[in-house]
């Protein structure tokens, strides 16, 4: 009606009676045919996009470890090769025709001094699948730094340099005999060798830095340090010993490992020997039923899961990964929520409305949009070489120049990104407050509370799911942050976990493995790329895994924080 | 009690003395004397902004106070939203604050248990008293008042907990923990405010569930759990559906003589049915202020007749 109005001719007082206003057919674009397929089409391209992505992974990551038939090619120049093929494709020729060539995965890379290696159709003279063939993969042993697996057929099985069986069938069931003990014997070693040689060296390390300490409280020449002295001797004396004691049962075992052989036979005749206790997990992939496969299968996905990496982290597990993962996320959590609720808390409910407090709300949301690697550039600035280096300054000087906490470590990474993540935690909240009726407040106000117990008893438990969303936000954000990490802590390979058996069981300061950079140091550092690439996936697969798995918990919690506070039907 | 139906008022003939000879007294010692409206009518004198003295009722002498309030000014800001207010609330009684929308009483109701602190930029003038004791007196702890008094809201705001623990906020924040003592309250409480034998099987699920009017009489609930001096209401039928008004109207009437009671209304009815006094508001002023029965059927300002016939507002 009003419209009609104002397209009426400004007043000319003999109006003439206006001709029927011409009303404009309502274009396509307004009746919204054409912005439905507008939206819809947007969002099932989003979803193509997020779908393809997840799939992407699940495949690549989930086919990983299943167990591939053993190929043996005899070539046109008379060498043999065997192997797995990984990739397969068709290739134009410099004349036209059209060529197979196959990636295959070689091993015996003592032999070969190659991982794996290009075929084409026209090189090979015959092609066959061996029954015996066997896929071993072995224990980076220390002395060697590649090892990587071996294909070849069993040849015999060795006990003190004796053959005691040389058929295949036979060498097969006497080493799933003897494979048991040997990997058990294998894995009390490395216990030895990881704790109590550890332990040893840390007795010693100990009493070196107190005599150290009492050296810088009192110098060389003070009866205290003669007498630290006295101590310190004592106690490398006792630690030396007991050294002693672990190292003879150490080459105990290796002797004992050393009698029990299995000796292969690569495709181009050459032996290889290899003490049963290196051998993880020998794979006759011919032969294998489907269930064996399957049983395969899952004692890798096992292996991924729960052991450490090996050969240069192409291979074994990535459990180191997934610990550091968790734990920085939740140390980050445990910074991040308390501290953005506050700031949250105050902005919204205790600071005056102002100038002022706009400024700074508009300044948490622009550090929402800052580069993540300018916060690894201020953590490892601020936290590493500041807040560290002025701890070990303090604290840890006898440990000098060896850094304690002044270098990456989990404490750091975490800190770092709380700090990233701050903005959205704290700009959650804000909005989870700003929802809060304030009728509600009034309510309690009116009741005698005061500012605090309202916001304790009323506000906070009304706003909790909302700052949960912040925190579901943070979470997601947070564990899948790479780059920051490079520069605060995050490492290729640690040596131990940042929490263990060993007094003060939490180390804050030790570099920590982690599933983003893994993947990272797989895809783009790895020496064998080939060979990481599938574990690029898999790893791919599991951090999303561990991320949607981190989520639900939290949006479990939210919901059923959700279900108490619903609201309510007037 | 006095009731009336709104077509009674409507027959009435309008009885008035617009006397009109008299100029405008000093507001501050007419207080509690029938007073006399300004030549030209009181509204007018209000528009141009002179002052004028409200119209008491002599009844009202005879009032033990509860809550006095003399010459109370109030100012959001640059504006001013209450003129030099004086009344009494008498104790036991149920008085009605009526007016037109945006004539402060909402604002004059706040002032009482100081919630107006809570907004930036009010600056107030005048003297409030709480059985004796000020209540804008700069010593005064306004956690301390507010828990002296008690208040419900137009909509209904329950607190996003059980209904048990709603009822007993009061005492939970005064860190009561004898959990006998908790019961005893909540049961008092949700009697008082005719709720107990609805909800009592069901005292700890949540009271956002509760319909509206229930969840009204809970606040109610809520507010005599801290056995106030008194009971300051702000239309609180306004956000309710009629039965649930006639239910909260019952409440108030049994209510009357054990609290003292402050309400804000909307509406002529409910006023009229209610309350023992009612106080006619007119853009920030009090107008006139006398037993119900008075003000609706022989108002003695002729504005004051206007509004409650329904000629204007
Ligand atoms: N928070 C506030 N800030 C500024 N002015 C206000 C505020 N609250 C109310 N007012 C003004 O004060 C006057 C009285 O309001 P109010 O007491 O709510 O009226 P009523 O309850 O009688 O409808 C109105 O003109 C209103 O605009
Ligand atoms: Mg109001």
């Amino acid at each position: 009606m009003s419209l009609t109005l104002e397209q009426s001719p400004p007043a000319s007082p003999p109006a003439p009676p206006a001709p029927p206003r011409r009303k404009r057919r309502t274009s396509a674009l307004d009746t919204g045919g054409a912005m439905v397929w507008a939206t819809a089409g947007s969002l099932s391209m989003c979803l193509v996009a997020i779908v393809g992505l997840l799939l992407l992974c699940f495949f690549k990551g989930s086919t990983t470890f299943w167990p591939q038939p053993i190929h043996e090619f005899e070539l046109t120049d008379g060498t043999q090769v065997m192997g797995e093929v990984t990739r397969d494709e068709l290739f134009t020729t410099e004349d036209g025709r059209e060529l197979r060539r196959r990636l295959v995965r070689v091993g015996n890379y003592e032999f070969t001094g190659e991982h794996f290696r290009w075929i084409t159709d026209d090189q090979i003279a015959s092609e066959s699948n061996p029954e015996w063939a066997l896929m071993v993969e072995r224990r980076q042993a220390l002395e060697r730094t590649q090892a990587g697996p071996f294909y070849g057929t069993p040849k015999a099985l060795e006990v003190d340099g004796e053959a005691v069986a040389t058929q295949p069938e036979e060498i097969w069931k006497r080493f799933n005999e003897l494979h048991g003990e040997s990997v058990d014997r294998q894995l009390e070693r490395q216990d030895l060798e990881k704790h109590d040689v550890g332990a040893t060296n840390r007795l010693s390390e100990e009493a070196r830095i107190a005599l150290r300490e009492v050296e810088l409280r009192h110098g060389v020449d003070s009866p205290e340090w003669a007498a630290q002295e006295v101590e310190y001797k004592k106690v490398v004396e006792d630690a030396t010993r007991r050294y002693e004691l672990v190292r003879a049962r150490i080459d105990h075992l290796n002797e004992e490992n050393a009698r029990v052989r299995l000796i292969m036979q690569a495709a181009d005749g050459q032996e290889q020997s290899t003490p049963l206790a290196d051998v993880v997990r020998a794979v006759p992939a011919n032969q294998l039923s489907f269930a064996q496969s399957v049983g395969v299968y899952f004692s890798r996905w096992w292996e991924f899961l729960s052991d450490e990496p090996r050969e240069a982290n192409s291979a074994g597990g990535v459990f180191p990964a997934i610990f550091g993962t968790i734990a920085m996320t939740l140390i980050m959590t445990i910074m991040v929520v308390p501290f953005g609720v506050l700031a949250a808390l105050y902005m919204k409910e205790y600071a005056k409305q102002g100038f002022l407090i706009s400024a700074v709300r508009i300044a948490v949301n622009n550090l929402a949009g800052v580069p993540s690697i300018v916060f690894g550039v201020f953590g490892l600035g601020f936290f590493c070489y500041f807040l560290g280096v002025s701890i070990d300054e303090l604290f840890f000087q006898a440990n000098a120049p060896n850094p304690t906490f002044g270098k990456g470590g989990i404490l750091w990474a975490s800190l770092t990104l709380a700090l990233l993540t701050l903005p959205v935690v704290i700009v959650a909240t804000e909005e989870a407050l700003a929802a809060v009726p304030n009728s509600m407040r009034e309510g309690s106000y009116a009741c005698g509370a005061t500012k605090w117990q309202t916001i304790r008893r009323i506000v906070l438990p009304r706003a909790l799911p909302g700052i949960m969303t912040g925190v579901i936000l943070a979470i997601s954000r947070g564990a899948g942050e790479v780059a920051p990490l490079m520069l605060v802590g995050a490492v290729k390979l640690a040596p131990e976990l940042p929490v263990d058996g060993v007094f003060p069981y939490v180390h804050a300061q030790r570099s920590f493995m982690h599933l983003g950079f893994h993947i990272y140091d797989l895809g783009f550092q790895s020496q064998n790329s080939e060979a990481a690439k599938p574990m690029v996936f898999t790893t791919t697969l599991l951090l999303i895994a561990i991320i949607v798995l981190l989520n639900v918990v939290a949006i479990r919690v939210r919901s059923r924080l959700r279900a108490r506070f619903s609201t309510s039907h007037i | 009690m006095f009731t009336q139906n709104s077509k009674m008022e409507e027959e009435l003939t309008p009885h008035s003395d617009p006397s009109g000879k008299l100029p405008a007294r000093d507001p501050g010692t007419a207080a509690t004397t029938g007073g006399t409206a300004p030549i030209g009518g009181v509204f007018e004198a209000i528009s141009r902004g002179e002052s004028f003295v409200t119209e008491t009722h002599e009844e009202l002498a005879a009032e033990d106070p509860v809550v006095g309030i003399e010459d109370f000014d109030l100012h959001y800001g640059a504006t001013q939203a209450l003129f030099g207010v004086s009344m009494c609330v008498p104790r036991g009684k149920v008085t009605a604050l009526i007016g037109p929308s945006g004539c402060g009483k909402s604002t004059l109701l706040r002032s009482v248990n100081r919630m107006n602190d809570l907004i930036d930029g009010v600056q107030t003038d005048g003297k409030m008293t709480l059985n004796g004791d000020s209540i804008y007196g700069r010593k005064v702890d306004v956690i301390e008042l507010r828990k002296r008094i008690g208040m419900v809201f137009q909509k209904p705001n329950p607190f996003p907990m059980s209904i048990y623990e709603n009822v007993i906020y009061s005492l939970r924040i005064d860190g009561v923990r004898d959990k006998n003592l908790l019961d005893e309250v909540c049961e008092l409480s949700l009697k008082g405010a005719g709720l107990w034998d609805e909800v009592k099987d069901r005292l700890n699920s949540n009271a956002l569930r509760m319909s509206g009017g229930q969840q009204q009489r809970l606040c109610i609930a809520r507010a005599i759990a801290a056995e106030p001096e008194v009971l300051l209401l702000d239309e609180p039928c306004s956000a309710l559906d009629p039965i649930a008004t006639g239910k909260i109207e019952d409440l108030i009437d049994q209510l009357r003589g054990h609290y003292s009671i402050l309400m804000v209304t909307h509406n002529m009815q409910q006023a009229s049915r209610t309350s023992d006094y009612t106080a006619f508001m007119y853009l920030g002023r009090l107008v006139e202020y006398g037993p119900t029965g008075e003000i609706f059927m022989q108002p003695k300002l002729r504005e004051t007749e206007d509004y409650v016939t329904g000629r204007f507002g």
